[in-house]
């Protein structure tokens, strides 16, 4: 990290000693395989540019969320917000998906967002799951504070996991208050949720070095589902 | 009776549509009767066959809004609700009223517009075509019907989970082809079935169907101009004639049936079209089956009569209801991957077929077709029409 001022370190939070996330392939209903590796502050360019078109997608709340995970990302590449990470999936090195989220001490994490390009693959779901997998088995922490701003997601996390109400817990993100899920329920979903394949083959993982996008018309295309053949 | 004709075939793109209901239906409607070109010949009628406006976009009486809408007043107009089976019921009153003189021309059309509630409220609009009494009121949907049907039915005749993975995996693989369909992603047997992550990538939804065995909720549009013997001469050439058309009902709860695997009213449907078209299963070329779920593909292509009983999925291993094997299946994508909006998949059903008998379904196209056969399927079976349209002049 190259040196800072006094006054720019006055500025940034003090850092947690956060564990790698070691990458792994998942085997995609497509065939595909896509690789969930975290993401550098050095590429945050690249995924805002991912994200923009997106802050005008009303579809799904898809603007809600792509603005929210744009701040998120600048806050990450700027240093201003205390111990957060990006994971990213990538299909042949294609971005599919993002997820971030924080650690708010050792023993609690919380997830921030979970935003889809490729739909209809449960990228989203993949990707949610390597969250809470880095927060319960790779930073040990005990539960995971979540909400959802999108009946997908709330179908995703609170039906399916199924997660446990906080509701005396405001989240970071506001609104309503907090789900949590808790180190057990999170084992207990595993079998059903949460897969992967570690080490990915050295192929996949040249091919996920750098992060490529999809093209802007491509990328609002996949989340609004707006196709040729007109209605 | 009097030879009704196909003279025009349109639909919209299925998936999910910011379109209002009426204008949805329009767009397919203009299409159609654009593809019609009636000229100056009038449209006696119109039919609307629809499911849901009345509970979930707050719309009745969609004949006579789309003959308005359209500008054909003062066609006579009605709408149709049949369930799933909506589409082709209304294709059939049109074909009524052509084949008794009462029309010339008549404009029918399929329209649902679904995607404006959640998954929760669109399962349980369908759900209200169950028996009230001893099927809805225990929270039955139709995907539990379909999961007990197939369990039932996998267990009776060795159908393995792979089977219907095949007929997902081809209806996808069809649906590529189709600018129309709902789902435009190909899928494989070790993506959904067979790597470790597929019990993530394929969900159960009803054991022992999974996510990629049930069709998804969509909106959309299909539109028919049908006419007379004496306007398919005037507008001349690339016609296509109704051959047949049988329906028939069975009972209301699938647990009173018999024989609850024996898809009866699809058996006797069929066998009323065939007899009408004076053809034989074995005389079709392409076929459009109702696969809301997987399981309904198989059990219908039986029942209609193309295999035996418990043989079906010996041929789809043989690849035979492939676009290019014997019998091709739902070169569409079928509900499955073209998608299910329920009041226009009949008419849908019926689009895809005229244009494969007329070799415009491009990418997608079944060489040489001459003669088609299309299940509608209504309730969980209990209310099913069968059409056989043919080719002019084969």
């Amino acid at each position: 990290m190259a040196a800072i001022s006094e006054l720019e370190a006055a500025l940034r939070p003090p850092a947690m000693e956060m564990p790698p996330y070691p990458p792994k392939a998942i085997r995609l209903a497509s065939g595909e395989a896509m690789v969930v590796r975290s993401a550098t502050r050095d590429e945050v360019p690249i995924l805002l540019q991912a994200i923009h078109p997106l802050l005008w997608v009303e579809r799904d709340f898809y603007d809600i969320v792509a603005a929210r995970l744009f701040a998120e990302l600048l806050a990450y590449k700027r240093y201003r917000v205390r111990d957060e990470y990006v994971l990213v999936g990538l299909i042949d090195g294609v971005l599919a998906g993002l997820v971030n989220g924080r650690l708010v001490d050792a023993k609690t994490g919380m997830s921030y967002h979970t935003l889809t390009i490729r739909r209809g693959l449960r990228v989203g779901s993949h990707l949610f799951a390597a969250k809470m997998e880095y927060h319960i088995e790779h930073c040990r922490q005990e539960e995971v504070l979540i909400v959802a701003e999108s009946p997908i997601g709330f179908r995703r996390w609170m039906i399916e996991y199924p997660l446990e109400k906080r509701l005396e817990v405001q989240h970071e993100l506001g609104g309503v208050p907090s789900w949590v899920l808790p180190r057990d329920t999170y084992y207990k979903a595993k079998p059903r949720l949460v897969a992967g394949r570690r080490p990915v083959p050295d192929e996949l993982l040249r091919a996920a070095e750098s992060i490529a996008l999809p093209t802007e018309e491509a990328v609002v295309q996949q989340v609004s589902g707006g196709k040729e053949g007109g209605a | 009776m009097k030879a009704v004709y196909i003279a025009g075939a349109g639909m919209t793109k299925f998936g999910r549509s910011e379109w209002p209901l009426i204008p949805l239906a329009g767009a397919a409607s203009l299409a159609a009767l654009r593809d019609a070109n009636l000229g100056k010949i009038p449209v006696d009628g119109v039919v609307v066959a629809n499911m849901g406006a009345a509970r979930i976009n707050h719309q009745t009486a969609l004949g006579s809004a789309l003959a308005d809408y359209l500008a054909l007043c003062p066609a006579t107009a009605e709408a149709v609700e049949n369930g799933p089976a909506s589409g082709a019921s209304a294709f059939k009153i049109g074909c009524q009223a052509i084949a008794s003189g009462m029309a010339d021309a008549v404009l029918v059309t399929g329209v649902e517009r679904m995607r404006v509630v959640d998954g929760l409220e669109g399962t349980d609009f369908v759900a209200t075509l169950s028996q009230p009494d001893v099927e809805y009121i225990y929270g039955v949907t139709l995907p539990s019907l379909a999961g007990m049907f197939a369990r039932l039915f996998m267990d009776r005749h060795g159908v393995e989970r792979k089977h219907l993975a095949m007929i997902a995996i081809k209806n996808h693989e069809n649906a590529m082809e189709n600018p129309y369909a709902h789902i435009h992603q190909t899928i494989t047997m070790e993506g959904i079935l067979t790597a470790p992550e597929a019990v993530v990538n394929n969900p159960p939804i009803a054991e022992p169907l999974h996510l990629f065995d049930c069709c998804p909720v969509s909106d959309g549009a299909a539109s028919l101009v049908l006419v007379s013997e004496a306007v398919a001469a005037k507008l001349g050439g690339r016609s296509v004639r109704v051959a047949g058309i049988g329906q028939a009902t069975d009972s209301h709860a699938v647990h009173e049936r018999e024989d609850p695997t024996d898809l009866k009213a699809v058996r006797i449907a069929s066998e009323k079209a065939f007899a009408l078209a004076d053809l034989k299963p074995k005389d079709v070329d392409v076929v459009e089956l109702h696969d809301a779920f997987t399981i309904l593909e198989l059990a219908e292509s039986e029942a209609a009569g193309f295999y035996k009983p418990g043989t079906a999925h010996k041929a789809v291993e043989r690849g035979e209801t492939r676009r290019t094997g014997k019998l091709p299946v739902n070169p569409c994508g079928g509900l499955k991957a073209k998608g299910h909006p329920v009041g226009a998949t009949g008419v849908a059903q019926l689009v895809e077929l005229t244009w494969q008998l007329r070799g415009e379904a491009k990418g997608r196209q079944v060489k040489g077709a001459k003669v088609a056969y299309a299940c509608n399927f209504g309730g969980f079976g209990n209310n099913v029409v069968a059409t056989v349209l043919r080719r002019e002049g084969a």
